[in-house]
């Protein structure tokens, strides 16, 4: 499995044609507390740049955007529950929705686990 | 003393930056008959003689207290004591703006968790905000909650909905790019709004007791709506209802939503009034409005802070789940002195009396030949079929100095079928006395 990561602090996993998508630990630290997540539908086709999710923290309320092009086959939605596994566990349990990939080639726009630790080392 | 700050020259310009030439252009959107054609007042006037014509004009109108009053549809008289408006009146109350600042609005917003209270027992449900503006845009905020909590587009409003309610569910629909299936107007409770839902609708809008007083069972309506994956919105104009029906909520409703004002607020020409909003708990993310929580501060002691509205406003932004940006405080302040007052026993003791002072009016008048009772069931408003245009009966009436309800032509123009329809409310504060010369004098005009 290769992880990818974006400029907007999303990461993206890649297990053959399926991409699970969630925030970085930097972003959640950022966030503070998150007290509430929006799950897009099971179905939903997504253009890379779309709206993913909306996470909302005691703070603000964010978008988390499709790092890629794919169509929604699974939402997280324990986290309609317990939006605080978004902060505990950002990179596992934390994720919000697995796509189906319809343009694959997409990834290579993305930052890998190096690149993305120089980029945030520059913020 | 300059009373008009403005010069000729002042307003020109002012005029001129907006791109209109006149005050009538500035005001054209403002239908002809119903402006103001001039009040031919002298342009200078001794106080006195100020005081003296003007209180000569204000004579034309005829005060709801001065004469027997039977009107509602959808604004009610009912006794309010004075105990009510003096606390409201209290500077910490009145004054106050907007209770963002816990550390100082503790009264304020303890009053609204009362209110929220209230309500939530009042309706059967889980949760209600701290109020919306009136009930008419409270059922259109409802219609919209339904289409984010469904994710679908196409409210059905039974015929039986107040036509005010029905025209802003409208408009902000249509603003919304959402499709409306309004039902004709149902005067008789014939109408089948099961026949209306399918597994596209998002929710269904019944009002009980309905603009022309019918009392609606919802259950089987609830129970066809959550067979398609719908909601029901269920609305009521009269608020002393639920002192005497059983609440929507333990009908089945999603949403229940309605006006305030029967409670604690006076008739004031329309306005302002307080709207309630109340649904499941599990749909207070997509509830609109503030929402007072209770807290315990950093002491444990325990506290009162709005809680989610600040989320809309400050945090969700452009993503707040509605535009409403305030409530109205002082009326929900109102509402809940008047209900504190009365307690659950008193509310449904009020509730008995509005409900035996119709039926009594409505067993006077239905006496009068040629007139017929719509209604099988009703709370304190019911509906009669007159043998003539029932805007002319109530001409008529008002010039013998009674004020007999609302001709149904009026909130419904152009459908002669209802011309002869007459919406008549009775509720504590009509006398006897108020009822027989009614009923007396229905049967002269009618003669």
């Amino acid at each position: 499995m290769t992880t990818y990561f974006t400029k907007d602090h999303e990461w993206i996993r890649i297990d053959g044609d399926i991409a699970t998508v969630g925030i970085t630990d930097f972003a959640q630290s950022q966030l503070g507390d998150v007290v509430y997540v929006e799950l897009p539908e099971i179905g939903k086709a997504l253009v890379k740049g779309d709206e993913a999710a909306v996470v909302e923290s005691v703070k603000a309320a964010s978008e988390v955007f499709a790092p890629v092009s794919g169509v929604v086959e699974a939402v997280n939605a324990s986290l309609t529950e317990e939006p605080g596994k978004i902060n505990e566990s950002p990179e596992a349990e934390g994720w919000f929705v697995k796509l189906k990939l319809t343009a694959s080639d997409e990834l290579a726009e993305l930052m890998d686990e190096e690149a993305y630790k120089v980029f945030v080392e520059t913020l | 003393m300059r009373f008009l700050p403005h010069s000729e020259a002042d307003r020109g310009a002012m005029l001129a930056k907006i791109g209109v030439a006149s005050i009538d252009e500035l005001f054209a959107d403002i239908p002809a008959r119903l402006r103001v054609k001039g009040l031919d007042l002298p342009s200078v006037a001794g106080e006195m003689s100020v005081e003296r014509t003007l209180g000569r004009m204000a004579a034309k109108n005829v005060p709801a207290s001065s004469v027997p009053f039977f009107v509602g549809a959808g604004a009610y008289k009912h006794h309010v004591p004075a105990s009510v408006d003096h606390l409201i009146q209290r500077s910490e109350f009145l004054t106050s703006y907007t209770p963002y600042q816990p550390e100082i609005t503790q009264g304020t917003l303890q009053v609204l968790f009362e209110f929220q209270t209230q309500v939530a027992n009042l309706t059967g449900m889980e949760v209600a905000n701290a109020s919306m503006y009136d009930g008419s845009t409270a059922t259109a905020e409802a219609v919209l909650m339904a289409h984010r909590v469904t994710k679908r587009k196409k409210a059905v409003l039974a015929g039986g909905l107040h036509p005010h309610y029905r025209a802003v569910v409208e408009t902000t629909s249509a603003m919304a790019g959402d499709a409306v299936v309004a039902l004709p107007p149902d005067p008789t409770a014939t109408e089948d709004i099961l026949a209306a839902i399918d597994g596209e609708t998002s929710c269904v809008v019944v009002q009980s007791p309905s603009f022309y007083g019918h009392l609606i069972d919802l259950a089987p309506i609830a129970q066809k709506a959550h067979s398609v994956g719908a909601l029901l919105v269920a609305v009521f104009t009269e608020a002393m209802s639920l002192g005497l029906v059983e609440p929507p909520g333990a009908q089945g409703a999603d949403i229940v939503v309605g006006e305030g004002q029967s409670i604690g607020n006076p008739l004031t020409f329309g306005g302002p009034y307080v709207g309630l909003f109340a649904t499941r708990q599990k749909f207070v993310r997509q509830m609109p409005g503030r929402l007072c929580g209770e807290t315990v501060d950093a002491e444990g002691r325990r506290g009162f802070v709005l809680t989610l509205s600040t989320r809309e406003q400050h945090i969700r932004r452009d993503k707040a789940t509605s535009n409403i940006c305030t409530n109205s405080g002082l009326c929900a302040l109102a509402f809940t002195i008047h209900m504190t007052l009365l307690g659950e026993k008193g509310l449904g003791r009020v509730a008995r009396i509005n409900h035996a002072n119709a039926v009594e009016l409505a067993e006077m008048l239905v006496e009068v030949p040629g007139v017929a009772l719509l209604n099988d069931s009703f709370f304190n408003e019911f509906t009669l079929r007159l043998p003539k245009d029932a805007a002319e009966v109530v001409e008529a009436l008002a010039a013998r100095g009674i004020l007999a309800g609302v001709p149904v032509s009026r909130l419904e123009p152009g459908r002669p079928e209802l011309a002869n329809l007459l919406v008549v409310a009775s509720t504590e504060v009509n006398t006897v006395e108020d009822r027989t010369t009614f009923a007396a004098a229905l049967q002269e005009v009618l003669a």
